[in-house]
């Protein structure tokens, strides 16, 4: 097999016009389409998040400075709006709508997912849910926090209808890609291709998957009956109608905190098939690295209270969600020593997808550490709902998901483009991005422990040193982020051709051409053994 | 053990005003030494054979190492080990800051947009500020008027939402003399990062003496009653008293006699009517600059005297 298939034809040649993109149902070309609209609404985000910082970087109390958003209430708006959409537009989505669209169906040797038309109409649920919570921002803004605990959000005269209708939506398109993905693995695998020989990304993207699948309804019914309180004042949630705030929060944390899992499972399935290319090594502990995301996925479904240990649930509620909270912290600590010990005796290089995924794992064990730390009940009556949380949730979300990410971007960069980036830009990017990175958010750990809250627009002079260093982290991520989208952008046109398996992996994606032609594969492959034969 | 207190040391928690307090922190400083062990076995371990098994030359042989059954149980057992330990002993801990004394002075906490209402057995109220008497067990009684807010004293280690439509508590024994913050940790809103208080702890002498000198204000003159209200109801998260600079709403400082400019470019004069109207029907004639629906009203909330002791207040801000 040459570099292209044997018409130089490929997926992204094989139609043209901008109408073939919007109708398409090839997967790899809908993967694409996710990735235009999730890198926009993450620059959004990010905007947002800058913001938050400069308002930040100064209490009030000192003029000028620190005084970019004029008034509590825009900066509760900016606050929400950053955290709605880095969640229900960037981070969810993210690694499965982007990088498990497109690479998927080439793990198991098919030649799309099983409901290529589902896969189409997702993306527009997405689309179209985005557009309504987007919307909100041009009618009455929404301030409730991501979360829109009741009874705030009942009583707030801003739009959250409108917002929870479009996160109702965003859930469909998530259900409708978890079912896809959970037919294609058991149905569209190629001929060889076990369950034990899938490639450990696909192992966690079917994870996600039963998550997806069985938490995003839970979510959609908690946003309908909100949305109906809100209109109908059906007295469900609403103290003054004889309604439960805190059922709210059970509701709302039975999807959310398997939502966690929705973002992080899919993480590691990338750094596994990252750490072990680039070690040139088998992985080690297959099975347990497999197994314990389903161990993860099922624990997850239980552990919701441990988001309320001071709402006032009872005691002992607070003692079981504990307990098994903690559970969920083995199978995660399996998965760290794996891949460490996958370093043993490996040939490891460093280039930049590589680094995104030592870069994951400095960063995920402290967001590790500081999550078991949480679930220990009187430490988080301390920590909760202060910057410690914050810090936390950033080091495993933005630390974990979006490292991986951005590892997984640049390392199946060549294969969807067929052009290969700068690769010491990519570093160069990556350097300000972790440094940055660490710099915005270690500071916050410790503002947490000498407990400043978090959504706060303000706050004691006491905590102003912290703030302003993790407000100039900030600056450091965006600059290293400029750079990145620089290298991306800069591949794309300018690029050298990418070879067909640059990187010496052993997967099936890098068996066909890059980029791949229409069907995935010239002639169907048949497997003969696991995904990481390194010998 | 001397690691133990380093860990400590650096744990740049706040003071330790509680008991309870020694104890979390005990229990943190642990953590803090196991979970720093943790990242260095981790980060210290890829660190290391990142460096020992760099690439050499383009066709390295690896070792083919898929699996060890006794490595693997060891690493998912003791992790398993360290948890559930730590787990009890935070259970026994959280026990007793779940376990409400009897006998102990009991306060209620009313949490509101944007203030803490606080109210002693003897019908004392004050506003942002709750004092105790130093090493005595003091049980607050939480709720809230509007929406959930959450009674966080950082010094003490202790929080607790108030929520809408029931009750919960959270007991705590002061060991240390002095002033401690409360924050609201639950988003409510505007002003929530405004939303701060002070604990006091004083000593029982001290402590009768304040509960006797707030049960007078019956007596005091009209203004200063206005005052108390005024602070009571926290008029002064959104507004202003002392100075012409803006918070949320308006500032009260030398406007009453004055003309004020509305939303629609209309002047009227800031007299009695004006400031009555105002507390009565906060959206009726809203100052320039400022968004409606901000302010709550305050009818039914509030009885004619008290409005007079507020019109008076208001007055007094500019000298008149």
């Amino acid at each position: 097999m040459g570099n292209t298939s044997a018409h130089g034809e490929n997926y992204l040649n094989h139609e043209k016009g901008l109408w073939s993109w919007l109708t398409t149902v090839d997967h790899k070309r809908i993967g694409l389409m996710y990735m235009i609209t999730v890198m926009t609404f993450f620059f959004i985000g990010g905007i947002m998040a800058l913001l938050l910082r400069l308002e930040l970087f100064a209490p009030n109390t000192v003029q000028g400075v620190g005084q970019v958003l004029k008034n509590g209430d825009i900066y509760n708006q900016v606050l929400t709006y950053h955290g709605a959409i880095m969640v229900f537009m960037v981070i969810v989505p993210g690694i499965p709508a982007i990088l498990g669209n497109f690479f998927l169906p080439i793990h198991l040797g098919a030649k799309d997912v099983a409901f290529p038309k589902i896969n189409l109409l997702s993306w527009y649920c997405f689309m179209a849910g985005a557009a309504l919570a987007i919307a909100t921002f041009f009618t009455h803004k929404i301030d409730t926090g991501w979360t829109f605990y009741t009874p705030y959000s009942i009583r707030t005269g801003t739009a959250t209808v409108l917002m929870v209708l479009g996160a109702f939506i965003m859930g469909m398109s998530s259900v409708l890609t978890g079912l896809n993905f959970i037919v294609t693995v058991h149905k569209l695998r190629a001929p060889g291709m076990t369950m034990h020989r899938m490639p450990l990304f696909v192992w966690a993207l079917y994870s996600t998957a039963i998550l997806q699948m069985l938490a995003t309804p839970v979510l959609a019914i908690t946003l309908l009956l909100l949305a109906a309180e809100k209109i109908f004042g059906v007295g469900i949630f609403d103290p003054a109608l004889g309604g439960d705030p805190v059922l709210f929060q059970h509701f709302f944390w039975f999807y959310s905190h398997p939502a966690v899992y929705i973002m992080i499972l899919p993480a590691m399935g990338i750094v596994s098939e990252l750490i072990s290319t680039f070690s040139r090594k088998v992985i080690f502990g297959y099975t347990a690295i497999a197994y314990s995301s389903l161990g993860i996925a099922a624990v997850s479904f239980f552990v919701w209270g441990h988001h309320m240990f001071v709402s006032g649930q009872s005691a002992t509620a607070g003692i079981i969600f504990s307990f098994i909270t903690m559970l969920v912290g083995v199978p995660t600590a399996i998965k760290m020593f794996n891949w460490v010990a996958t370093l043993y005796k490996g040939s490891i290089s460093f280039e930049s997808p590589m680094l995104y995924a030592l870069g994951f794992l400095f960063l995920f064990a402290i967001g590790g550490v500081t999550g078991i730390m949480l679930a220990v009940l009187p430490i988080d009556v301390h920590f909760h709902d202060t910057y410690f949380v914050v810090a936390h949730f950033h080091y495993v979300m933005v630390g974990g998901t979006l490292m991986a990410l951005m590892g997984g971007f640049y390392y199946w960069f060549p294969k969807m483009f067929g052009k290969m980036f700068n690769e010491s830009l990519a570093r160069l990017s990556f350097v300000f991005i972790f440094i940055g990175f660490n710099v915005t958010f270690f500071p916050q750990f410790v503002l947490g422990a000498m407990g400043m809250p978090r959504r706060y627009f303000d706050y004691i002079p006491a905590y102003e040193n912290l703030n302003k260093i993790s407000t100039v982290g900030s600056w450091l991520i965006l600059t290293g982020f400029l750079i990145g989208l620089y290298t991306i952008v800069q591949g794309i046109r300018k690029g050298e051709k990418a070879p067909m398996n640059p990187w010496g992996a052993k997967t099936l994606e890098w068996q066909t051409s890059s980029p791949p032609p229409h069907f995935n594969f010239d002639v169907e492959p048949v497997v003969t053994a696991g995904p990481y034969e390194y010998r | 053990m001397m690691w133990f207190n380093l860990a400590k040391a650096q744990s740049f928690m706040p003071t330790e005003g509680t008991e309870i307090a020694k104890q979390v922190d005990n229990l943190y400083g642990f953590l803090l030494i196991t979970s720093f062990i943790a990242c260095l076995l981790v980060i210290g371990g890829m660190i290391y054979f990142a460096y020992k098994y760099k690439r050499k030359s383009a066709n390295d042989k690896t070792a083919y190492i898929s699996h060890s059954t006794a490595l693997e149980f060891l690493w998912s057992f003791i992790p398993l080990v360290i948890f559930l330990g730590v787990f009890a002993w935070g259970w026994y801990i959280y026990h007793g800051m779940r376990t409400m004394p009897k006998d102990a002075l009991e306060i209620n906490v009313l949490g509101k947009q944007w203030a803490w209402e606080i109210e002693y057995k003897n019908g004392f109220k004050a506003v942002n500020e709750v004092v105790v008497p130093i090493n005595t067990d003091v049980k607050l009684l939480l709720t809230s008027q509007d929406v959930i807010h959450s009674f966080f004293v950082p010094s003490f280690r202790i929080k607790q939402d108030a929520v809408p439509g029931r009750y919960t508590a959270l007991w705590f024994k002061a060991t240390k003399l002095g002033e401690f913050h409360i924050f609201c940790a639950e988003y409510c809103g505007t002003s929530h990062s405004g939303m701060i208080g002070k604990l006091r702890v004083v000593t029982q002498d001290e402590f009768n003496k304040y509960l006797e000198e707030g049960q007078e204000e019956g007596q005091l003159p009209l203004a200063k009653r206005g005052e108390k209200l005024f602070a009571l109801k926290a008029c002064a998260s959104c507004h202003s008293v002392d100075n012409p600079a803006v918070k949320v709403g308006p500032s009260l400082f030398q406007v009453f006699g004055h003309e004020v400019v509305l939303e629609d470019g209309s002047k009227v004069a800031a007299d009695e009517n004006y400031i009555r109207e105002s507390i009565l029907q906060p959206n009726a004639k809203i100052v320039k600059g400022f968004p409606h629906g901000v302010m709550p009203t305050f009818q039914g909330q509030i009885n004619e005297n008290e409005l007079n002791a507020l019109v008076e207040y208001v007055k007094s801000l500019s000298g008149k």
